[in-house]
C-alpha cells in the first residue's frame, strides 16, 4: 500500500508540470483560438535565460531574484513583439496562418535562444532541496518516501495555479480575459482591446512557461528536451479538453500518475517503457470515444 | 418627444459606402444624422443594411472583413472612422449588437462589469453605475449571479443593455432589441430605453425591423433598402405616410394592393434616394 502511495505521488508531481505546460496551450487558445505550437520552445526559451541569467549575474547580491525579474521582463516583451509582428497582422485571417506562424515562432525561439544562450545542459539550481524524507510514518510502516524536490515543485505549480484563477476569476483584465474568450467580437463591442488582451495572454503563457521551465530544469537540467515536453502537453490536452482550465490540470494529473502506474505494475506483465507511449495510447481512446475530452466545455446554445 | 434640449447634432453619418471581402459593396451611400437626446429609428427589411450601418459606426467592422471604403462618421465634430472599437466606446459610443452576444459563461454581474473596461479601476464609481443599472432592471439584480448563457431572451437583452450602459455611454447604437422576445417584453425594453433617454440623456440610433414599435418610441427615423437610405422624417410623419404603412406596418389601404403599384412604389422610392 504504501508502495502504491509512493507511486502514485510521483506521478501527481510529474503530472503537476504537464498540467502548467497544458494551462499555457489552454489560455492561448481559449483566448484567441490559436492552437500555439511553440508553447514548448517558450518552456525551453524560458528557462535557458534564466538559467544563463543567473550565471551572468553570480556576482550581484540576488542572482536567482533578479535573474527572475529580468526573465518574467523578457517574457512579456516577447509577447508583445509576438502580438505586434505575428498576432496583429494574421487577425481574422484563417486559423491554419496563424498556427503556421506559431510553428514559425517555435522554431525561431528554438534556434535563438540556443544561438544567444548556448546548447550545453545547464544545471539549474534555484535552493529547491534535493533529499528525500518521509511523511506520514504514523500511518504506514515505514512512512512514505517522497522527494522533497518533487513537493516543493507542486507547491510551486499549485500556488501559480491559484493566483492564477484568482486573477481571472477577480479582476478586472482576467474578467475581460474571459469575455474575450466567450465572444470577441462583443468584447470588441465594449470597449476591450483585443491587442491588449492578447499580449497578457501571451505574457501569462510565459510567465506558466518560466515555471514549468525552472522545475523541470533543476530537476533535469536546462537542455533541448525541455521543449519536448509540449508533446507530453498534447495527450493532456486531448484529455482535459482544449478550452478547460481545470481540464489541463485534472488531464495533466491524470496522464502523470497513470504513465507512473501503468510503468510499475503492467510493466513487467508486457514490457517496459510504457512510460513513454502510455500518454498517447490513453489520448488515442479519448480521440476514438469521448473526442470533446473530459472537461470539453460545454457549449451554451440558447437563442 | 423629448424635444426641448435636442437639436445639436451629435453623431453624422456622410455619404458612407462599406465593402465586405473587398466586392460584396454593401452601403452605398448612407448618410444620416442623430440629434443628442434622441432616439432616432433605423428602420428596414432584413438584409437591408442596419446592422452594417451601426457596425461602421462602432468599428466592429474589421472583424467581419467590412471596410468603410468612402464617405465619413463625425462624432462631436471630430472624425471617428478611423479610431479602433475601444477608443469609440472612450469617446461615448457603444453598440449593443443584434443577438445580444451576452458572455455565456459569465454571471450577469460580471457582464455588466465588462462594460466598464474602458473606465479603468474607479471601483466606487463603478459599483455605483451597477446599482443604478439594477435600479432599471430590477429582474437583473435578482439574477445576478446566474450564467449569462442561461437566462433568457429577455434578460440577455437587458443585460447587453445594461452592459452597454456601465461605459456611461452618450450614445447607444441598438440593434434590433425586439427580436424574438415576446411583446410584453418588447414593451418593457422598449419602456426602459425612454427612459434612459430623459433621466441619463443617452441618445440612441435603434435599428429594428419591428417598424410598429420602433415608430412609436423614436423622435424620428430613416428607412433604409438595399444599402440606400430611401426616406426620412419624424416619426409621426413616417407612420403617416402611405407607403410606410402598406409596405413596413403591414396596414393596407384600399386600392394599393396590385403589384402594378408596388412597382410604382418602388420606382418612387429610388427618386427619393
Ligand atoms: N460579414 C459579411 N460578409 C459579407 N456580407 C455580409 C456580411 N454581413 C452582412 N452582409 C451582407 O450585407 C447585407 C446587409 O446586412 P446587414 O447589415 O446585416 O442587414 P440588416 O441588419 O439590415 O438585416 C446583407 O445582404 C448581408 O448578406
Ligand atoms: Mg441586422
Amino acid at each position: 500500500m504504501a508502495f502504491f502511495i509512493e507511486v502514485l505521488i510521483s506521478g501527481l508531481m510529474a503530472g503537476v508540470l504537464y498540467s502548467l505546460v497544458a494551462l499555457g496551450f489552454v489560455l492561448i487558445f481559449k483566448a484567441s483560438g490559436v492552437f500555439n505550437f511553440a508553447q514548448g520552445a517558450m518552456v525551453l526559451f524560458a528557462a535557458l535565460t534564466f538559467v544563463r541569467l543567473i550565471d551572468i549575474l553570480s556576482e550581484t547580491f540576488a542572482p536567482i531574484l533578479l535573474s527572475l525579474a529580468i526573465t518574467i521582463v523578457v517574457m512579456i516583451v516577447l509577447a508583445i513583439v509576438i502580438e505586434r509582428l505575428v498576432l496583429r497582422p494574421l487577425v481574422n485571417q484563417p486559423g491554419i496562418s496563424l498556427f503556421m506562424a506559431t510553428l514559425g515562432i517555435a522554431y525561431f525561439l528554438d534556434g535563438f535562444g540556443q544561438s544567444i544562450w548556448g546548447s550545453d545542459v545547464y544545471a539549474l539550481d534555484i535552493g529547491i532541496p534535493k533529499d528525500s524524507m518521509f511523511i506520514l510514518e504514523s500511518v504506514f510502516e515505514g512512512g512514505i518516501l517522497v522527494s522533497s524536490e518533487d513537493l516543493v515543485a507542486t507547491l510551486i505549480a499549485g500556488v501559480l495555479v491559484a493566483t492564477l484563477a484568482i486573477f481571472f476569476q477577480r479582476t478586472r483584465v482576467g474578467r475581460a480575459l474571459r469575455a474575450v474568450a466567450d465572444d470577441h467580437q462583443a468584447a470588441q463591442s465594449v470597449g476591450i482591446p483585443l491587442n491588449y488582451i492578447w499580449v497578457v495572454v501571451w505574457s501569462v503563457a510565459g510567465l506558466v512557461a518560466l515555471v514549468a521551465g525552472a522545475v523541470w530544469g533543476s530537476k533535469l537540467g536546462v537542455q533541448f528536451s525541455l521543449s519536448l515536453i509540449a508533446l507530453k502537453a498534447l495527450p493532456v490536452l486531448i484529455l482535459g479538453g482544449f478550452e478547460s482550465v481545470v481540464g489541463a490540470i485534472v488531464g495533466g494529473l491524470i496522464i502523470g500518475v497513470g504513465e507512473k502506474l501503468s510503468e510499475i505494475y503492467l510493466g513487467p506483465i508486457i514490457g517496459g517503457g510504457i512510460e513513454n507511449w502510455f500518454a498517447y495510447v490513453l489520448a488515442l481512446f479519448f480521440l476514438l470515444f469521448r473526442p470533446q475530452g473530459l472537461f470539453g466545455e460545454k457549449h451554451i446554445d440558447r437563442v | 418627444m423629448t424635444g426641448t434640449e435636442a437639436g445639436r447634432i451629435m453623431l453624422s453619418v456622410k455619404n458612407i459606402e462599406v465593402i465586405y471581402d473587398h466586392v460584396i459593396l454593401v452601403l452605398k451611400g448612407v448618410s444620416l444624422d442623430v440629434e443628442e437626446g434622441r432616439i432616432v429609428a433605423l428602420l428596414g427589411a432584413n438584409g437591408a443594411g442596419k446592422s452594417t450601418t451601426l457596425k461602421a459606426i462602432s468599428n466592429l467592422l474589421s472583424a467581419e472583413r467590412g471596410d468603410v471604403t468612402k464617405g465619413s462618421i463625425i462624432f462631436d465634430d471630430q472624425r471617428i472612422d478611423q479610431l479602433n472599437p475601444s477608443l469609440v466606446v472612450k469617446r461615448g459610443i457603444v453598440q449593443v449588437m443584434e443577438g445580444r452576444h451576452c458572455f455565456a459563461h459569465l454571471t450577469i454581474e460580471e457582464n455588466l462589469l465588462t462594460g466598464a473596461f474602458t473606465r479603468g479601476g474607479a471601483r466606487a464609481e463603478i459599483a455605483n453605475d451597477l446599482e443604478k443599472v439594477y435600479s432599471y432592471f430590477p429582474r437583473l439584480k435578482q439574477r445576478r449571479s446566474s450564467l449569462a448563457g442561461y437566462t433568457s431572451g429577455g434578460e440577455q437583452q437587458m443585460t447587453a443593455v445594461g452592459r452597454a450602459l456601465m461605459a456611461r455611454p452618450r450614445m447607444i447604437l441598438l440593434d434590433e432589441p425586439s427580436m424574438g422576445l415576446a411583446p410584453q417584453i418588447v414593451a418593457e425594453i422598449f419602456d426602459i430605453v425612454q427612459n434612459l433617454n430623459k433621466k441619463e440623456k443617452v441618445s440612441f440610433l435603434l435599428a429594428e425591423q419591428n417598424t410598429n414599435v420602433a415608430l412609436r418610441h423614436a423622435d424620428c427615423g430613416y428607412i433604409l433598402e438595399n444599402g440606400r437610405v430611401v426616406m426620412d422624417g419624424p416619426s409621426a410623419d413616417l407612420a403617416d405616410n402611405e407607403d410606410v404603412k402598406e409596405f413596413y406596418l403591414g396596414i393596407s389601404t384600399a386600392g394599393r394592393k396590385s403589384y402594378r403599384d408596388a412597382k410604382h412604389y418602388r420606382r418612387r422610392k429610388r427618386w427619393l434616394a
